[in-house]
């Protein structure tokens, strides 16, 4: 079986992200093998693929926590990701959600995402800044955002599993990344809050590139423009989320399962 | 000024907070009012014993805020702040030793009396400057300092946390309660300083000097109160709980925890140096016993049942347990250990919070209707 190349892409004003030929190697066993893979600028994109395919391992990858031995990738046009390192790459405009939500629990979703915002983070800063109505007007828009600004005062540690990845989210956004990396954010979400986190990823698309990683089928269908499948390393399937259910060899190794 | 009146904001739903600094403003009125215009049969006459007592409990109160700070808030554990209290204890000492000049036993202008029955010839190189008031001043607030900056740097630069820095507190204050005990230190050995004449000119036996040093410490605490209470209530502040809670998710977001643990813990240490130094003076002697490892547990444990995350829970718990010690090991002298033992498990097990927290539900309890 061989996976579909796409065509090898120049840099443009478009593609936010550029993966190109992305070889990771875990003791002989290739985790990622000549990946290819790009993003445009405000795209929704979904990763999906059966355990092992690569999908952390990539994620892994842009952010800077694993190097690969092959290939380039690149940020924009400026950006070379393999050369950076993790908090680098975060403050040139990637944030990256984790499956399991870490907020601040003892402080309040305000402060929750006062901490987070792209700010001085000295501590003279620190002991001596006031929030200006800029700044406070930001963190409210992210309230609407994200749908918590009923429980602005709240302790994050009050909020429900599915709010608390919302917060999570909003952190990042105050965070104001260019891309946004999002792993398995319904995992283990109501079919209600399942909905609403839908409704918010598409709200994030136009003015953040996201890509998220998800299981959920039933959640990739209800969001996605397009979809990418990996498997064993490779970009096996691109394309609309019609096109890539219906190819074959996407139901042979995932979807038919 | 908006600092300032954010500040009173802030203030305003702290309500213990307030409690506590009326509770201050009425102690720096009333005491000095009861020790020198009641006449002495008056119930209502307090005597210089207990004046002096009650500057004692108050800068407990402030080494006790000063450990609810790194404590309280940024979740450092320091079993070892006993030491800086007792730096900033023998910065202060040393001045009062020196202006005894020549009235000690010996005679000597300028040699302290240890030196002198020591055989030394002449004054150590770190005893130079402490004849003057503002030296040793500065020295209260440098000595801690620079210990918690170097201490904490190479700690928190790597990484020690949790029950490890613990440890290594406890072990800079026994080595510490070691050195000063050996007399070739040049600190006095195991009697340290003692027989202070007087202070800034002023006889430490007068009841005038008596009175003004309470003052100072009244001062001093309500002043340490609100300049943590400023720190917590900043974003600093935030931050350092944050820290507390989730410290990898502060650095993911762009904090620098090491610098945040290393300020707030400078900060704390000099504030316990600068009890250490009222202290002193009031109390008449410094000894190696300050450093022992017990004194500085004892300290947690005032936090602990007074209630920590609150600064005057702190407090409140640094008066409340020394008042009970006086008062047992008056009372009851071979129980003392047994009932601070008790107290602090009992606390421990059913008032998490500690007395300001069992409070706190109580009225809360009362005003549901």
């Amino acid at each position: 079986m061989t996976a579909t190349a796409p065509v090898r892409r120049t840099f443009t004003q478009d593609v936010v992200l550029y993966l190109e030929q992305i070889t990771v190697r875990f003791d002989g066993f290739k985790a990622l093998d000549a990946l290819t893979l790009y993003i445009e600028t405000g795209e929704l994109r979904c990763i999906i693929g059966p355990n092992g395919a690569g999908k952390t391992t990539m994620m892994d990858v842009i952010t800077g926590k694993t190097r690969p031995e092959r290939g380039s990738a690149w940020f924009g046009q400026t950006v070379d990701l393999l050369t950076r390192t993790e908090p680098e790459i975060a403050l040139a405009g990637i944030g990256r959600k984790f499956q399991k939500p870490t907020v601040f629990e003892q402080h309040t979703v305000f402060e929750n995402l006062e901490l987070a915002m792209a700010d001085n983070k000295s501590v003279w800063h620190a002991l001596f800044t006031r929030l200006t109505s800029a700044q406070k007007d930001k963190i409210e828009a992210t309230l609407e955002r994200v749908r918590l600004q009923d429980r602005r005062h709240h302790l994050a540690g009050a909020l429900s599993h599915g709010q608390k990845q919302w917060l999570e989210i909003g952190m990042l956004l105050m965070q104001e990344p260019q891309l946004l990396l999002i792993d398995e954010p319904v995992a283990g979400m109501t079919p209600q809050e399942t909905e609403r986190t839908a409704e918010l990823l598409l709200s994030l698309a136009g003015r953040h590139s996201v890509v998220v990683v998800e299981h959920d089928m039933d959640f990739v269908r209800s969001i996605a423009r397009q979809v990418t499948v990996l498997h064993e390393g490779k970009v096996l399937a691109e394309g609309s989320i019609d096109t890539v259910q219906h190819d074959p060899r996407v139901i042979e190794v995932y979807l038919g399962q | 000024m908006p600092e300032a009146r954010a500040f009173r904001i802030r203030l305003g739903n702290d309500p213990g907070g307030r409690s506590f600094l009326a509770v201050l403003v009425i102690a720096g009125v009333l005491v000095p009012l009861m020790y020198f215009f009641v006449p002495e049969t008056s119930a209502l006459h307090l005597s210089g014993y207990t004046v002096t007592l009650l500057a004692k409990y108050m800068s407990y109160a402030m080494l006790a805020i000063a450990v609810d700070l790194i404590w309280g808030y940024c979740g450092i554990l320091s079993l070892g702040h006993g030491a800086f209290f007792a730096l900033g204890g023998y910065a202060m000492g040393m001045y009062l030793m020196r202006a005894i000049g020549a009235r000690g036993v010996y005679g000597d202008p300028v040699l302290p009396d240890f030196m002198v029955f020591l055989n030394w010839k002449e004054l150590p190189w770190f005893w130079h400057g402490f004849d003057q008031f503002w030296f040793a001043l500065m020295m209260v607030l440098l000595v801690p300092g620079l210990l918690a900056l170097v201490f904490g740097y190479f700690a928190f630069r790597s990484r020690v946390s949790g029950v490890y820095l613990s440890i290594i507190t406890q072990a800079l204050t026994y080595a510490l309660m070691l050195a000063f005990f050996r007399n070739d230190m040049g600190f006095g050995g195991n009697n340290g300083f003692t027989d202070f004449k007087d202070i800034a000119g002023f006889s430490l036996q007068s009841p005038g000097t008596r009175v003004v040093l309470f003052l100072c410490t009244v001062i001093a605490l309500g002043g340490s109160f609100l300049l943590c209470r400023f720190v917590v209530s900043s974003r600093a502040g935030r931050v350092i709980q944050a820290v507390r809670d989730a410290e990898s998710r502060a650095r993911f977001l762009g904090y620098r925890v090491e610098s945040y643990k290393l300020w707030v813990f400078v900060l704390s240490a000099v504030l316990a140096g600068i009890a250490g130094a009222l202290y002193v003076p009031q109390i008449g002697i410094i000894n190696p016993s300050e450093f022992s490892p017990a004194n500085s547990i004892e300290i947690v444990i005032w936090v602990a049942i007074g209630g920590r995350g609150t600064l005057y829970g702190a407090a409140a718990g640094a008066v409340f347990v020394n008042y009970a010690k006086t008062y047992f090991t008056a009372a009851l002298p071979s129980f003392w250990l047994y009932v601070l033992g008790t107290l602090f498990i009992v606390v421990t097990l059913f008032l998490p919070q500690g007395i300001v927290g069992a409070v706190g539900a109580v009225r809360r309890r009362i005003a549901r209707p």
